[in-house]
C-alpha cells in the first residue's frame, strides 16, 4: 500500500528525517511513537506531501507520489488526514464541513453528499450535531467530526497526527473508540500518538523514531515488553 | 447665522447625496474587486505579480488622492486620448486609490487565518482557487469587516474632494449655494451635517452586518 525508500527531509540546515525506509500493507494499523522532535509528524506529513520530501521515494498504491509529474491533489483526495488541532472550517456547519470536499473536489451530487455525510456523522456518534457550528462542540466532538470529514472522501489510507494530544483527558476515549472501530473495518491507518495503551491494543505494528531516524519496528507485544534498541528502552521507561 | 436663507436651496444640496453615494458605491466596489486581486498577487508565488502589487500599493498610498484625481481628469486627453467625464474620473481615481488600501487590509486578513485551515483544505485535495474562495476568504473577510467599513467611511468623506474637478456632489452644491447667497457658513454646515449622518448610517450598517456574520462564533 505505502512504500517509503530513503526518505530525507530538511528544513534549512536542520535535518528532520534521515533515511527513512518503511512499508505499510493494506489494512495494516501502524502506530508511530517516539520523543518530541523525533520527526514523527514530519514523516506523516510527507506521506500526503504537506511537507515536500528533500529526497527519497514514496509510493502509494500504484503511484510514485514523489515523482515530478505527480499531482498532489490526486494523492490527497485518496489519503485522509486528521490533525492534532482538528482544523474544522469554523464558518461551515458540521454537515457542511463533512460534505464540502466531496461536493467541491469529487463533484458528488448534493443529495448524495448529504446522505453520505449524515451516515458518517452517525458512525462517529454525532448525528444530532449536523447543523451546529464547530464552536458549539467539545474538543472530542470536533475531532470526531474531523475524522468524518476525512472519511467523506473515501480514502484508502488514513493518517492521524497526534489526534488526541489537544484533548482534555475525559475526551480522549471517545476519539480513540472511533479510531478503533475504524481499524476494525480494515482501513489502512498510520497514527502518530502518545497513547501507549491504544498503541498496544490496536496497532499491528509499532514504529519507533528518534532524532529523525526510524530506530525500530516490531509488533506491539514484543516492542512494549522487550524493545531491541537501547533508545526505545529508555523512552518506554520514561513514558510507561 | 441665518439658515432661513438657504432653506429653498436645501433640496438642491440634498440631491448631491445621490451623486456622492453613486461615486462612493461604485468606487468602493471597484476598489474591493481590484483589492482582492492585488491581495492574491501579494500572497501568491509569482514574483512579478507580487512586485507589481507592492509597487501599485506603494504609489497610490504614497501620493495625494487629489493629485491622482487631477491627473486622471485633467491629463486624460494625454493619457487616454479623450477627455473623460468628471464623474468617471472621480470613480476611477477613488476606486484605484482605495484598491491599494483594501488590498493591504485583505492581505493582512488572509494571513491572519489559521495556517491549519489551509492545510486542512489541502489535505482534502481541495484545489488552490476553491480553497481561497470557500475556506480562506470567507474567514478573512469576516475578520476584516470593521477595517473595510472604516475604509468605506473614509471614502465617503474623502469623496468631497471631487468638488475640485467640478462634480456636483454635496460639497460642490453647498459651495455653489454659498457663493450664490454670499454666505458660506450655513450651506457648509448643512453639508457637514449630511456627511456626518451618512457616516453614522454606515457605521450602524457595519455593526449590523458584523453581528450577522458572528452567528457562527
Amino acid at each position: 500500500m505505502i512504500k517509503v525508500e530513503g526518505l530525507y527531509k530538511s528544513f534549512g540546515q536542520l535535518e528532520v528525517l534521515k533515511d527513512i525506509n518503511a512499508e505499510i500493507k493494506e489494512g495494516e494499523v501502524v502506530v508511530v511513537i517516539g520523543p518530541s522532535g523525533s520527526g514523527k509528524s514530519t514523516f506523516l506529513r510527507c506521506l500526503n506531501l504537506l511537507e515536500e520530501p528533500t529526497s527519497g521515494k514514496i509510493v502509494i498504491g500504484q503511484d510514485e507520489v514523489t515523482g515530478k509529474k505527480f499531482n498532489p491533489q490526486k494523492l490527497r483526495s485518496e489519503v485522509g488526514m486528521v490533525f492534532q488541532h482538528f482544523h474544522l472550517f469554523p464558518h461551515m456547519t458540521v454537515l457542511e464541513n463533512v460534505t464540502y470536499a466531496p461536493l467541491k473536489v469529487k463533484g458528488v451530487q448534493k443529495q448524495e453528499a448529504d446522505r453520505l455525510g449524515r451516515e458518517l456523522l452517525a458512525k462517529v456518534g454525532l448525528s444530532e450535531k449536523a447543523d451546529e457550528y464547530p464552536n458549539r462542540l467539545s474538543g472530542g466532538q470536533k475531532q470526531r467530526v474531523a475524522i468524518a470529514r476525512a472519511l467523506a472522501m473515501q480514502p484508502n489510507v488514513m493518517l492521524f497526527d497526534e489526534p488526541t494530544s489537544a484533548l482534555d483527558p475525559e475526551m480522549v476515549k471517545e476519539v480513540l473508540d472511533v479510531m478503533k472501530s475504524l481499524a476494525k473495518t480494515g482501513m489502512t491507518m498510520m497514527i502518530v500518538t502518545h497513547e501507549m495503551g491504544f498503541a498496544r491494543e490496536v496497532a499491528d505494528r509499532v514504529i519507533f523514531m528518534d532524532e529523525g531516524m526510524l530506530v525500530e519496528q516490531a509488533d506491539p507485544t514484543s516492542f512494549f515488553s522487550s524493545p531491541s534498541s537501547e533508545r526505545a528502552h529508555n523512552f518506554l521507561q520514561k513514558v510507561l | 447665522m441665518n439658515f432661513e436663507q438657504i432653506v429653498p436651496s436645501m433640496p438642491y444640496i440634498l440631491q448631491g447625496i445621490w451623486v456622492t453615494l453613486q461615486i462612493v458605491l461604485i468606487a468602493g466596489l471597484l476598489g474591493f474587486a481590484i483589492g482582492i486581486i492585488l491581495s492574491l498577487f501579494k500572497i501568491g508565488r509569482i514574483p512579478f505579480l507580487r512586485w507589481f502589487a507592492d509597487g501599485y500599493t506603494s504609489i497610490f498610498r504614497g501620493t495625494p488622492l487629489v493629485l491622482q484625481l487631477m491627473i486622471i481628469y485633467y491629463a486624460s486627453p494625454q493619457l487616454f486620448g479623450v477627455q473623460i467625464e468628471a464623474y468617471t474620473a472621480a470613480i476611477l481615481s477613488f476606486g484605484l486609490n482605495s484598491a491599494a488600501y483594501i488590498s493591504e487590509i485583505i492581505r493582512a486578513g488572509i494571513q491572519a487565518v489559521d495556517k491549519g485551515q489551509r492545510e486542512a483544505a489541502m489535505a482534502l485535495g481541495v484545489p488552490y482557487n476553491k480553497m481561497m474562495k470557500d475556506v480562506i476568504l470567507p474567514q478573512a473577510l469576516k475578520n476584516i469587516l470593521p477595517a473595510l467599513m472604516n475604509e468605506f467611511i473614509t471614502l465617503t468623506k474623502e469623496s468631497a474632494i471631487v468638488t475640485v474637478i467640478g462634480v456636483t456632489d454635496i460639497m460642490r452644491r453647498a459651495y455653489i449655494v454659498g457663493s450664490d447667497k454670499f454666505s458660506f457658513l450655513e450651506p457648509l454646515l448643512f453639508a457637514g451635517m449630511i456627511y456626518y449622518l451618512m457616516v453614522l448610517v454606515l457605521t450602524f450598517a457595519g455593526k449590523w452586518v458584523e453581528g450577522r456574520m458572528r452567528k457562527s462564533d
